[in-house]
């Protein structure tokens, strides 16, 4: 994989520290963050670091914290402690500058069932103090549009199938230009194909230069498109960091099954692969840089009856599996 | 991508103030409600017609509605001022966040953002305009009805005064006035219930309770010294500003404590909302 961090190039941007110090270089900051209902610790000492431009996956099990995360980034909730940072401003202090940069989907959809979904945009367009009533019928029709629901605009919101309601709220997150998305479960509820559109829509967006926040328990529906990983296991943020990093990128592992393992290993270590281990019927080793190719035709031609050969990328599913325990069970 | 603008518009909370109103008086439920607050009226019209008035007996603006068609608003008002204005104020306020919180809108007001503070100002002013709205429908009905069916002209006020046509229109709506903000300060203490629970109905049944129990209270001679304190207390004036000259007595404390009930109550919702842990 060659994904790569897209970093935007400065942009006008309002708040103090603009240019200065790594915060600036982060959409997303948090140090600490905790919050506790309770003796319930729901959110334990995180500390997020979504760089500009990234198309963040933040993934944990069912109730493993990251909705609530989700809620104190968009001040809805108090952190017990810790600091938060939104587009290089302090939150909750900054959210009158920093949310209107921010479109976000929280929780699953909700809307007024009795109004249409054209409607329904418009209310909260109207909410919004920095947008511009003359434009607001363009913007709502062009975020319909995007989600592909313009042919539905009138119809009432309960009319809506869950996987138009879920468009729905992917449009309202989408009425102006944002910096910014906070995507909780965007594909909860979409069939195959709005899943795919779904995923195609982020990649469109971080394109463009938007930073994604994409949060899931199903990290098959966001790996594709993430630059960016963090994993929550009970509250804590138990990994972070660049996909490709994590994903162990660049350190494929090779296995060999072979009648004569003991001598495919020294085969191994003659082509320069370290870590080479010798099982029964098999041998392995860490690739590196040396062409697969190569390894097999070295060993066939030491006369290594080679009966299989496999390259092992250790994929994040692998990671999350050892990182949260037993696959994605809800947490406790 | 353009950079977004960061300057918030000055007419936006009139704009999201008429999104409120257009959202309460757009919704089926309260149209069928403005619908009921009209019937009484129509229904006072119709039956003093049919029975021919009957001078004497029944509540005082009842007897003189065969004299003077303005006074079906103010027989209108007297009755609807026990139960059916305060639970319409009930119905609207009570809703107001723990409707859009039942609903799970309030989470994405608020990350829109809307301030708090502005969230609650903008729905205070939309129970505010929709206390005024419901009693001046009842009002103006009553008035269409009673100069159909019983005429205008002159009004002999119960002090034995004869005010003109004009005076008269604008002494009921002074009534009408008098007896909304009572109303109002009643939808002040609705929506502080409303920022305690996610149940809108739940809400708006603690009010109509809350506004009932007062009414009782009331009436009880032993708690006289609780009287003067009691948010229902003074809304009955409302019949002074009919005489001549107006007693402004009960009226003027009517306002006055209208007006600290407002302040206190939007005290506390605003205590109780502003940190408040959103998690519906």
């Amino acid at each position: 994989m060659t994904q790569s961090v897209r970093l935007r190039p400065d942009r006008p941007s309002p708040g103090p520290g603009h240019g200065a110090g790594t915060t600036s270089d982060l959409a997303i900051a948090t140090e600490g963050l905790t919050k506790r209902f309770g003796h319930q610790t729901a959110v334990d000492t995180i500390a997020l670091r979504v760089p500009r431009g990234a198309v963040y996956g933040f993934l944990g099990p069912n109730g493993s914290g990251k909705t609530t995360t989700i809620r104190m980034l968009l001040s809805l909730v108090t952190p017990t402690a810790g600091s938060i940072e939104i587009l290089g401003l302090p939150m909750p202090r900054g959210a009158g500058r920093a949310l209107p940069r921010v479109g976000s989907l929280v929780e699953g959809p909700a809307f007024h069932p009795y109004l249409s979904g054209r409607a329904n945009l418009r209310r909260l367009d109207a909410a919004d103090r920095y947008a511009d009533p003359a434009t607001a019928d363009r913007r709502i029709d062009a975020a319909l549009d995007r989600v592909g629901l313009l042919a539905a605009a009138k119809k009432h919101y309960r009319a809506y199938s869950l996987g138009m309601r879920q468009r729905l709220a992917i449009a309202a997150a989408l009425l102006a230009p944002r910096d910014l998305l906070v995507l909780d479960e965007p594909t909860n509820g979409l069939d195959p194909q709005g899943t795919r559109e779904v995923r195609s829509l982020i990649s469109t967006l971080a394109t463009d230069g938007t930073t994604v926040l994409v949060s899931s328990h199903l990290l098959s529906e966001v790996e594709q498109v993430c630059s960016h990983v963090g994993v929550m296991h009970v509250g804590r943020l138990v990994a972070q960091g660049r996909a490709a990093d994590l994903r162990g990128d660049g350190d494929p592992r090779v296995r060999v099954d072979t009648a004569q393992p003991e001598d495919a290993a020294r085969v191994l270590r003659e082509k320069g692969l370290a870590e080479v281990t010798v099982g029964i019927g098999r041998a392995g080793g860490v690739l590196g840089v040396v062409p697969a190719e190569e390894v097999v035709a070295a060993l066939v031609h030491a006369g290594v009856p080679v009966q299989g050969f496999v390259v092992d990328r250790p994929s994040l599913e692998d990671l999350f599996v050892s990182l949260t325990g037993e696959g994605f069970d809800v947490s406790g | 991508m353009s950079v977004v603008e960061l300057s918030p518009r000055r007419t936006a909370s009139a704009r999201f103030l008429r999104s409120e109103l257009w959202l309460i008086f757009g919704r089926r439920r309260n149209q069928a409600g403005l619908l009921v607050l009209m019937a009484v009226p129509i229904l006072v019209a119709v039956a003093v017609r049919l029975t021919g008035g009957g001078h004497g007996d029944g509540p005082d603006f009842f007897s003189s509605i065969t004299d003077n068609g303005l006074f079906v608003a103010l027989a209108a008002l007297t009755l609807e001022l026990p139960l059916f204005l305060p639970l319409a104020v009930a119905a609207i306020s009570g809703d107001a966040i723990a409707g859009e919180a039942n609903l799970g809108t309030l989470r994405y007001l608020l990350a829109v953002p809307v301030q708090r503070t502005r969230l609650l100002a903008v729905k205070y002013l939309a129970i505010v305009v929709f206390s005024f709205a419901a009693t001046l429908l009842v009002t103006l009905t009553g008035i269409v009805m009673g100069l159909a069916l019983f005429g205008g002209g002159s009004m002999t006020l119960f002090s034995g005064t004869e005010i003109g046509f004009g005076e008269a229109v604008g002494r009921v709506l002074m009534a009408t006035a008098y007896l909304s903000v009572g109303f109002a300060s009643l939808g002040a203490v609705g929506i502080f219930v409303s920022t305690l629970t996610e149940q809108p109905i739940g809400a708006t049944i603690a009010v109509v309770i809350y506004c009932v129990a007062n009414f009782i209270i009331d009436t009880i001679p032993q708690l006289g010294w609780l009287h003067p304190y009691l948010i229902t207390h003074y809304w009955t004036s409302f019949g002074d500003l009919l005489r001549s000259p107006i007693a402004w007595d009960g009226v003027g404390s009517g306002l006055f404590l209208a007006a600290v009930y407002i302040l206190v109550f939007w005290c506390a919702s605003w205590a109780r909302f502003a940190g408040k842990d959103v998690t519906s």
